[in-house]
């Protein structure tokens, strides 16, 4: 599988520690909120080995309809950017390292 | 590390922790273990090369970058940047929209 789901992180997180499926559910509910809510807040994330997000915003600016070619005000917003953390970034690229030899 | 554009504590894994301590109950301890546990499934699974769907939140994704000719900085020497993989994190839109501060909206 090349792709990593919500349930699926559920399924392994109560396999793994050998906790009910309900309990690795609230646990897995309970972080994203708590981050979702960081963010809504403005406030910077960082989960040491990681990464960190922030809160980058955004000036309004003219932009255009790609397909009609008509101008369009972009309001400005906010969006959120991540950062990589050192020890994830080491374990992808170790990999690489190795699948290369 | 700085933070620039807002005075507002960092969030960090310590409070995370207690959210999770106050939601499941029980020790402080397992609270440790299972928020150690979510980050470590999803870095292994980074790692392994697998996009991770967290719905409501955003993807994680890994990409390839090729290597490039770059330039010291300081030294101004040519050198090439090696071949790496980054993550790139892809907001979900119940995410944009509520940092916006806009109602949940419904997409399809």
């Amino acid at each position: 599988m090349n792709r990593m789901t919500k349930s699926q992180i559920i399924e392994e997180l109560a396999t793994k520690l050998g906790i009910p499926k309900t309990k690795a559910t609230l646990v897995v509910n309970t972080i994203l909120d708590s981050m979702i809510e960081a963010l809504e807040d403005e406030r910077r994330i960082e989960i040491r080995g990681f990464g960190s997000i922030r809160i980058k915003h955004y000036d309004s600016y003219t932009g255009r309809n790609p397909s009609t070619g008509e101008k369009v005000k972009v309001p400005p917003k906010k969006l959120p950017v991540f950062k990589v953390g050192k020890m994830l970034r080491d374990m992808l690229n170790e990999r690489v390292r190795k699948s290369r030899k | 590390m700085a933070n620039k554009q807002s005075e507002k504590p960092t969030f960090t894994k310590q409070e995370l922790i207690e959210r999770v301590h106050n939601a499941v109950g029980g020790k402080k301890k397992e609270a440790i273990l299972l928020v150690d546990t979510f980050f470590e499934m999803i870095k292994e699974s980074l790692a392994s090369g697998q996009t991770v769907k967290l719905s409501s939140f955003g993807i994680f994704e890994v990409r390839d970058k090729k290597a490039r000719p770059g330039r010291n900085p300081q030294t101004k020497e040519r050198i090439t940047i090696a071949p790496r993989r980054v993550v790139v994190f892809r907001p979900s839109q119940v995410l944009r929209d509520r940092i916006n501060g806009k109602k949940r909206r419904r997409r399809r």
